[in-house]
């Protein structure tokens, strides 16, 4: 059977690609469109690495296939910087330390982007039970947490020291 | 090199005729979250794929005759955030809410997480306790079953090939009513559950209960419904010797497996204990009262 | 030149690191972002069985199929001799390795590879690895140690014979070795005692769990030249590694590291290089391969399950007069457990008369254990300061006044040999005794644990260079992978030597053919080794730029000082100029000798050991016998903290791994021998909603050796945690527990019977 043809808006622009039913959208960035910021690190849902943002809502991009992509908007943690201008997620993971190898991080970002965007003022419950899926083996979790806490302050317009 | 097809139709019918019209293995897609998983394992070898989520009313939540009517495929997150049917039925939510992360949120189902067939379905206890039926479609046409009766053994369910679920109907809610779900596991999030214990309750306006369901899961081969709870519970309120009763009636219908998320010793015990909190959770729901909750 | 007394301006601080944008956007490139042009995709065929004979290979089926373009088996690589070598964090030996890369003869463990295939597509890959035909003779075999040394065992290697035992026995066995080193006299010891605890302890494999699995993309060209992206602890030990692995000189390998997703001592050895070369010799074409989470999990090494058998003796006052401790710890299907820095730091913190510590090293039918932070001492440890634990209880003792009485100080002779200088053990007890944490009370079914660890750190050889650039600016180079912000640390000892920013310096991670050698970022010795270099680096760049200050000024070299990043006079007799600074220097260096820059290459000596001491409160739910951390302080002797966050981030991230160690991670067989857990989701790593923040509270003890004090910080925060947890479920519920995980069914299990 031949290629899908798909497309799709990806960090605000339009994107036609072609894949086979079998590839997932983490394929699809990674190997199709060389988006590499989405990474595999278990490729079952499990760690979060891949996880982007799908229509406003965070999926593991792992487990959507390319070919459902069709017609939706996808946000990967390339498109959350605007331009050279970081998003308060990222500027705060800097800030506090809050990254050590750096391959989690991706998947980090966006799904604090997604939980701030939906609640700006979570506690620290809150936090890390959205980021629960996100696996981290460097930080325990201590200076991410408190990144997102500062980031949320950011969002909120309050000032944090 | 690939000879996988996908499809998505935007009728029921042509999904039927899809189906039907495959020699060989046609996989439902709605979230995902297990059949992506399965397929990167090599575990499901299917020829088709058919996207159920362009069908009209695959995904929604509307509230019709005084019950709730929860299209097959919707999300968790979109029950999560509706906040009637929440408070209608906090337990069927929490049940889905429970699976994976919230990236999987994004995603699973109650029709993907029934049909996985899984004895640990975090989903399906609630549904059951709820009496909730669904709407099959398949080439003889249109059934509605109660969601008890799908689920028949690890990964097999009673779908004819060529039918699937396209909706899930809750029935109306009498005053005094809730539900609580709740599972073991090792950690706070992310585990399959070692048990899991859905109660639904209606009490009288003194906080006596009328009428009890309580499921669980992870102890069986399928969900088992614990029979001997008329006794445990109905015409009581939630007291010590409900409590102990209930815990005992648990653990009778208990027939578990031993295997690496737990023993059979360790998930009959669990049984029990889960049973008693999750009741404590609905007679507190059903009396208005905010139950105590971890999470 | 000692650093640590001075005024210092950048070391202690918290800049960005250098390659921090980088990964919070997303373009930081690992191991598997790597691409090269008509590359081809590896996979590779693995044994299904713990234990078989491999009769035969037939890959014709696979060649076969379109877009398959190479296929090798073990046939296809050099039979080396079998050499010990130093390359990683501990003695490799090069045959060992070989087989373990892919099987020869025989399949040790499911997950060994058998055969691997290079394709035009990875789904093609997939498929050819399906179609690979090969016939086993499936053997008897074992899992755990107490099997493997049963007479009858299966015996995994017939030119195994026990080392470390005399007389030198005449049939092969699965056990490798014995170690033992002892001090005073242990009879005695335990003779005069008036208190003895004993107690034995197991301990199940746990796996690093690193988020990026193993990946490489690898080319060789006709002239035998090869070229390696990979993600590793170390581009030179893969370059060595790939080189004997292959027969090849190791000059010819250039060997390039991809940014790392987390090691943990995971990724000092490889997996795939040799395979990915090889095929890409067979095929003419660059070859990637990328291992997926189940291949980590059943083919790449964890570290060793162990059974610890504890005893100690102890006067009525508290002063322990003899310990001795047994350990058998499993190697996996090659020799090579971390036993022996078990048996050497169990005892460690402590001063203690009389010693004998033990250990075996057991070969069974499981992937070959790697190293994993601080390799061998958390297992060991586990049971020594559980031990600790019930010895306090029994002498009603606070538990940090037990270790403090017999806390081992300057000049204390270990029981391994060295005596110990310049550590902060004490110092940790006694911030541990003064945190808020220690003082708070606890509720129902609630209980705190105390623990403490020990680890040598390391020094070693490495290489650094500090280049000016024309316009002033600074690049750093460094020999060593970055994992946890060495970038950052390395280059704020280059800025506070030259006097600079830090944000002036880059500091990158050169290639193996771009810096002199470095050994594998491990040990906890890169700020400390690396980290050495690159102040020598500095140091003698601000030599030239003094000199050539000089030059510009025409005065003697001796008459200028470099003072906050500028060249100025000695003093009034050197003549009045206005201060230099390395612009202004940079832009006349081609008039005064060229450009200026220098490298350094050391072996390093002198590592400060590292001690730390936890605390940890539990609470347990006595119903389903579920544990929730609730509160966690790590104290921490670090020498000097370079970069203050990323030191408190190792000390964290090893207690969270310590926590999951001792709560829920373990590799779990099913009665075939095969792993039954192999994913994230049956593996179960900590989550942020199980854990609450972790206070990291730093000491600072300088080391002399460092320039800037540093010792190594990474490995000892994982030592103490699994006998902190153990010790505090103890307070909580009055049950030692005595194995681990300690997971929900097994306490619930204590409860009911009473005992663990």
């Amino acid at each position: 059977m031949s290629k899908y043809h798909v497309t799709t808006t990806i960090n605000g622009e339009p994107v036609e690609y072609l894949c086979e039913t079998q590839q997932t959208l983490l394929d699809v960035l990674r190997n199709e469109l060389h988006l590499t910021g989405s990474k595999e690190g278990c490729a079952s849902g499990d760690c979060g690495a891949c996880t982007v943002i799908l229509d406003g809502k965070m999926v593991c991009s792992c487990l959507v296939l390319g070919v459902e992509t069709e017609g939706k908007t996808v946000t990967t943690v390339e498109g959350i910087a605007q331009g050279d201008k970081l998003h308060p997620v990222q500027q705060r993971f800097l800030e506090y330390a809050a990254l050590q190898c750096g391959f989690c991080t991706p998947g980090f970002i966006v799904a604090t982007k997604a939980l701030l965007d939906e609640n700006p003022n979570p506690t620290e419950t809150e936090i890390r039970y959205w980021l629960a899926g996100n696996l981290c083996r460097c930080t325990g979790y201590d200076k991410i947490v408190r990144a997102v806490q500062a980031a949320a302050a950011d969002i909120r317009g309050e000032t944090v020291a | 090199m690939s000879t996988l097809n996908y499809a998505a139709p935007k009728t029921v019918d042509e999904a039927v005729k899809l189906l039907a019209g495959t020699a060989g293995l046609a996989k439902l897609l709605a979230g995902g979250t297990d059949l992506l998983v399965q397929m990167r394992s090599g575990r499901v070898k299917p020829d088709l794929i058919v996207d159920t989520k362009h069908i009209p009313g695959m995904i929604s939540i509307r509230q019709e005759g005084g019950g709730f009517k929860i299209g097959a495929a919707t999300p968790g997150v979109m029950l999560e955030a509706h906040a009637t049917l929440k408070a209608a039925w906090p337990g069927i939510v929490e049940g889905l809410d429970l699976i994976g992360s919230e990236q999987i949120q994004g995603r699973c189902s109650l029709v993907g997480n029934l049909c996985n067939a899984s004895p640990a379905a975090d989903s399906v206890p609630a549904l059951i306790a709820a009496r909730a039926t669904c709407t099959i479609v398949g080439p003889s046409g249109i059934r509605i079953a109660p969601v008890e009766s799908i689920v028949v053994g690890p990964g097999r369910t009673s779908l004819a090939k060529g039918e699937f679920i396209t909706e899930f109907q809750l029935p109306p809610r009498p005053a005094h009513a809730s539900d609580a779900y709740l599972r073991f596991i090792p950690r706070t999030e992310m585990d399959i559950a070692v048990v899991g214990c859905a109660v639904n309750v209606v009490l009288d306006d003194k906080g006596v209960c009328k009428d009890a369901r309580v499921v669980l899961g992870a102890v069986a081969p399928t969900q088992v419904v614990v029979d001997a709870v008329d006794k445990a519970l109905i015409g009581r309120t939630l007291d010590d010797a409900a409590l102990k009763a209930l815990d005992a009636a648990a653990r009778g219908v208990c027939n578990p497996i031993s295997d690496k998320r737990g023993t059979i010793e360790y998930r009959v015990k669990v049984a029990g204990v889960l049973a008693r909190r999750a009741a404590a959770i609905a007679f507190a729901r059903a009396k208005g009262e905010t139950p105590v909750t971890k999470h | 030149m000692n650093y640590f007394a001075s005024d210092l301006k950048v070391v202690g601080t918290r800049p960005i690191r250098p390659d921090g944008v980088e990964k919070v956007t997303g373009r930081a490139a690992f191991g598997a972002d790597y691409v090269m042009p008509g590359m081809l995709w590896g996979k590779v065929k693995r044994s299904p069985h713990a234990h078989a004979k491999i009769v035969k290979i037939d890959a014709s089926k696979a060649l076969a199929l379109p877009g398959v373009k190479a296929v090798v088996t073990g046939a296809d690589f050099p039979d080396i001799p079998a050499e010990e070598a130093f390359i990683g964090e501990g003695p490799v030996n090069f045959r060992d390795q070989a087989y373990n890369v892919i099987a020869r003869g025989k399949a040790l463990y499911e997950g060994h590879a058998v055969a691997a295939v290079a394709a035009t597509t990875e789904a093609i890959a997939d498929a050819a690895v399906a179609l690979i035909d090969v016939t086993y003779e499936v053997l008897p075999f074992c899992i755990d140690v107490a099997d493997a040394m049963k007479p009858d065992a299966p015996i995994l290697h017939d030119d195994l014979f026990t080392a470390g035992v005399d007389p030198k026995p005449s049939k092969p066995s699965n056990i490798s070795k014995r170690v033992a080193f002892k001090k005073g006299d242990i009879d005695a010891g335990f003779k005069d005692a008036e208190i003895i605890v004993e107690g034995r302890y197991t301990t199940q494999p746990v796996h690093q769990a690193y988020i990026e699995p193993h990946a490489c993309v690898c080319a060789i060209g006709a002239d035998g030249q090869v070229n390696i992206i990979s993600s590793s602890q170390g581009q030179f030990m893969v370059r060595a590694y790939t080189a004997k692995l292959l027969g090849m000189n190791i000059s010819n390998i250039r060997a390039t590291p991809a940014e790392i997703g987390g090691g943990f001592g995971g990724k000092t050895i490889i997996y795939l290089e040799p395979l990915a070369v090889a095929m890409s010799k067979k095929s003419g074409r660059p070859v990637k391969m990328v291992m997926t989470r189940e291949e980590v999990f059943r083919a790449s090494g964890p570290t060793s399950g162990a059974t610890i058998d504890v005893k100690l003796g102890a006067k009525k006052d508290g002063t322990i007069v003899a310990a001795r401790a047994e350990m058998w710890y499993q190697a996996g299907a090659f020799p090579g457990s971390p036993v022996q820095p078990g048996v050497m730091c169990c005892f460690a913190m402590y001063d203690l008369p009389n010693v004998e510590a033990i250990g075996y090293d057991v070969v069974s039918n499981r992937p070959k254990v790697a190293a994993y932070r601080a390799p061998g001492a958390p297992i060991s440890t586990y049971a020594t300061e559980s031990a600790m634990d019930d010895l306090a209880r029994k002498l009603s003792m606070d538990p940090l006044s037990l270790r403090e009485k017999n806390a081992a100080k300057n000049g204390t002779k270990t029981h391994y040999g060295p005596t110990l200088v310049n550590i902060g053990y004490l110092e940790t007890l006694q911030a541990a005794r003064a945190t808020e944490h220690y003082r708070t009370k606890l509720g129902k079914h609630q209980g705190r644990g105390v623990a403490s660890g020990f680890w040598f750190n390391i020094g070693g050889e490495s290489s650094a260079a500090v280049h000016i650039a024309e316009d002033g600016t600074v690049v750093a180079v460094s020999g060593n992978p970055d994992i946890g912000g060495s970038r950052a640390s390395i280059g704020m000892m280059v800025a506070e030597v030259l006097g600079v920013q830090p944000d002036l310096v880059r500091t990158i991670v050169a290639d193996t053919a771009s810096i002199g050698f470095t050994h594998v970022t491990g040990g906890s010795r890169v700020t400390f080794a690396t980290g050495m270099a690159a102040t020598q680096a500095a140091e003698r760049v601000v030599e030239q730029l003094k000199s050539r200050a000089a030059q510009i000024w025409d005065i003697a070299v001796e008459a200028v000082e470099w003072k906050d990043g500028q060249a100025v006079p000695a003093g009034s007799n050197a003549g009045a100029f206005e201060p230099l600074s390395i612009a202004a220097i940079a832009l006349k260096s081609g008039r005064t000798g060229g450009p200026i820059s220098a490298e350094v290459s050391l072996n390093a000596q002198g590592a400060g050991p590292g001690f730390a001491t936890h605390l940890c409160d539990v609470e347990v739910d006595t119903e389903t016998g579920q544990v929730t951390i609730l509160r966690y302080t790590a104290v921490q002797d670090v020498g000097k903290a370079i970069h203050p966050s990323y030191v408190e981030g190792q000390v964290q991230g090893g207690a969270v791994q310590g926590i999951g160690w001792a709560l829920n991670e373990e590799y779990i067989y099913d009665k075939n021998g095969r792993m039954d857990n192999p994913g994230f989701l049956d593996y179960r790593c900590p989550v942020a909603s199980d854990l609450p923040m972790v206070d990291a509270v730093l000491i600072e003890v300088p080391n002399p050796r460092h320039p800037f004090g540093a010792k190594g910080v990474g490995e000892v925060p994982i030592v103490p945690p699994m006998a902190a947890v153990a010790n505090a479920i103890r307070d909580a519920i009055g049950i030692r527990l005595h194995s681990l995980p300690m997971s929900p069914p097994k306490v619930l299990d204590a409860l009911e019977k009473g005992a663990g």
